[in-house]
């Protein structure tokens, strides 16, 4: 194990990374955010989901440092009476939960896809590419949308609201695969032609052993790349699903819900039960994004444009 | 080139009949226009009499054809909340997202170019470094959070500009209702429409400054300079008409996806346009009005799509659109 960090120390990965400082304090600010997120029971100072804990005398208190603030509310409470710093960090641990998720689905789906496309070429390869394009090109917001407005009048509000977490994995991870797709297929494609696959097939290997144990090991630093990317679109799109109302329910809070929800009592005045969960989304695909950006250029792959 | 746009037709009907279908899966599927007009006192023989006069019990696809033939004559079905023809509605709330869009593409291109020009210019100058910063930032804020903090400051704090709604609006005939001819309107346009140029504007500048830093790294840029031709004559004569090819591909499909956030900003501003109607439908489970945005929307993707290849064989000689390979 020690080995295997001195390697780690030791690698042109670590160097860049220490020499950025941009990259250490995003770096750092992400790994604080997951912490907290797993840790939000911990650390929380209020259950926003225990009903009991919940008084009418707090509904709308202002943060600490403004006049009428509580010290057991650091930042404010909601029109629920819910602290703000708790239910931000329940909602940050769904959103993270739903981002992770929904990555892993898209990351699945275009792993076997692209791979498929690569490998096989032809018709499965035209047919699967087109059908990308035009997922893309009715851009994947949109179909987010779409496909949630769908589950939400067939399945109906309550059973939407029942399985809301599951239901925005799946969304989120059907409406984007194609990134996924596009990118995979594209280094596969390169991979396949040289030497090594070459060689597995002479030796007779299976296509799929071939597909999954030879060329995918070799395509992983684009989908490393383009996975950081991808999970900061779909925290965004779940926050702007949640937002629409297409998403999680209010009393099971994620960031888009309850900028959602503080949204509809601006103009009371209570800015802080939307602004507070408004700047941690920011910050958070912030991070994500410069990470993203980093990875991308130390790596260069030659990834899809648009 | 007409074979060409044969072709492109062709497969814009394609879409839409893909687009058609899966819009009448969902309506046939979900909505029952019986139990919708029918009471509780109704009595089985009755539905199945309605049902029969409806033709709801016709095989599919036959049902699938009459929705088809239907369509093609502009009947897309009526709403169950509005009690009117869906296309109607749809006609209605198109004005005010027209408007809303086109304002917001001209504060889109208005800016992008030149500050996207400026930073491939000067690539170390501390402004690109400002400009290139903020549209970073720019990126990471979603536009229902960028339309909410406009709020806050412009309409609740200083009071300066109209929070919801469009304003005034004059009637231009039939169903086209516009905004910009008078000033409550115009006044109404401004936060959303800087709210839908907020996401698209880092887009947008990150693309002209890569075009135009990939321009000029061309050969025909350094012959010029060695040409000893003055500079502004080969930014804006050589380089920029080469820069521009891309920039109408890419501005066209992000019309069509701007469509999207349009749902978001309007959502904000309770902007009365289609997206905010869309949700309005889906509330209300109002499913004919739900599939006709579908198809609406799908319409729009295939016909920007089309527009934007057409004007790309135009403009670009080199383009090959009749050639099986071309791109």
């Amino acid at each position: 194990m020690s080995a295997l960090l001195k390697v780690f120390l030791r690698s042109d990965l670590f160097y860049h990374f220490r020499r950025d400082k941009v990259i250490v304090v995003s770096f750092t600010i992400l790994v604080v955010m997951i912490l907290m997120a797993l840790f939000a029971p911990v650390i929380a100072p209020h259950d926003p989901y225990d009903l009991s804990a919940i008084d009418v005398m707090d509904i709308e208190l202002p943060p600490t440092w403004m006049e009428g603030g509580d010290p057991r509310f650091p930042l404010g409470a909601d029109n629920q009476g819910r602290g703000i710093l708790s239910t931000i960090l329940y909602g940050l641990r769904t959103s993270l939960a739903i981002g992770f998720f929904a990555v892993a689905l898209q990351m699945v789906f275009g792993i076997v896809i692209g791979l498929f496309a690569a490998y096989y070429g032809g018709i499965l390869d035209q047919l699967l590419m087109r059908l990308a394009d035009v997922q893309l090109s009715l851009s994947t917001l949109m179909m987010a949308i779409i496909i949630s407005a769908i589950f939400k009048t067939s399945l109906g509000a309550e059973f939407f609201a029942n399985h809301a977490v599951s239901i925005l994995v799946v969304v989120i991870g059907v409406a984007e695969w194609p990134q996924y797709a596009r990118t995979i297929r594209a280094t596969a494609l390169a991979e396949k032609s040289k030497e090594y696959v070459e060689a597995a097939k002479v030796m007779g290997l299976k296509p799929l052993r071939i597909m999954f144990r030879h060329i995918l090991p070799n395509c992983l630093s684009p989908i490393l790349v383009i996975s950081t990317v991808q999970i900061a679109n779909a925290i965004i799109s779940e926050a702007a699903l949640s937002f629409l109302g297409l998403g999680m329910p209010p009393d099971k809070p994620s960031l888009g819900s309850l900028i959602s929800n503080g949204f509809d009592y601006l103009s009371s005045g209570s800015w802080w039960i939307t602004l507070f969960p408004g700047l941690v989304l920011v910050v958070l695909t912030l991070v994500v994004n410069l990470i993203g950006d980093w990875l991308r250029d130390l790596f260069n792959p030659k990834l899809y444009k648009g | 080139m007409l074979t060409f746009l044969l072709k492109r037709l062709g497969q814009l009907v394609l879409v839409m009949l893909v687009i058609s279908f899966i819009a009448f899966l969902i309506q046939s599927q979900l909505g029952d226009p019986v139990s919708q007009m029918s009471g509780m006192m109704t009595s089985p023989a009755e539905r199945a009499r309605l049902r029969h006069s409806l033709g709801l019990d016709d095989p599919f696809f036959v049902q699938y054809a009459r929705y088809l033939g239907n369509a093609l004559h502009g009947d897309f079905g009526t709403s169950y909340f509005f009690k009117r023809p869906t296309i109607e509605i749809i006609l209605e709330k198109l004005p005010a997202t027209l408007e809303l869009v086109l304002v917001a593409a001209l504060i889109v291109i208005g800016l992008s170019i030149p500050l996207g020009i400026y930073a491939a210019i000067h690539p170390r100058s501390p402004i690109t470094r400002l400009i290139m910063g903020v549209s970073t930032l720019g990126i990471s804020i979603p536009v229902f959070l960028t339309a909410i903090l406009l709020l806050l400051v412009f309409s609740q704090s200083l009071g300066v500009l109209p929070s919801y709604g469009r304003g005034e609006v004059v009637s231009l005939g039939g169903w086209y209702s516009t905004g910009f001819l008078t000033v409550d309107g115009l006044q109404h346009l401004i936060l959303p429409a800087i709210s839908l140029s907020s996401i698209m504007l880092p887009l947008f500048i990150r693309l002209v400054r890569s075009e135009m830093m990939e321009s000029l790294g061309q050969e025909y840029i350094r012959f010029a300079r060695a040409k000893g031709l003055k500079k502004n004559t080969i930014y804006y004569k050589h380089a920029l008409k080469n820069a521009m090819l891309p920039l109408i591909t890419v501005g066209g499909v992000q019309i069509g996806i701007a469509l999207a956030y349009t749902i978001l900003t309007e959502s904000v501003f309770q902007w009365p346009g289609v997206g905010f109607m869309f949700l309005e439908a889906v509330n209300r489970a109002d499913i004919p009005l739900l599939t006709t945005y579908i198809v609406f929307v799908g319409f729009v993707f295939v016909l920007t799509n089309t527009v934007v290849d057409l004007l790309y064989g135009i403009l670009d000689p080199r383009v090959n659109v009749v050639g099986e390979k071309n791109r």
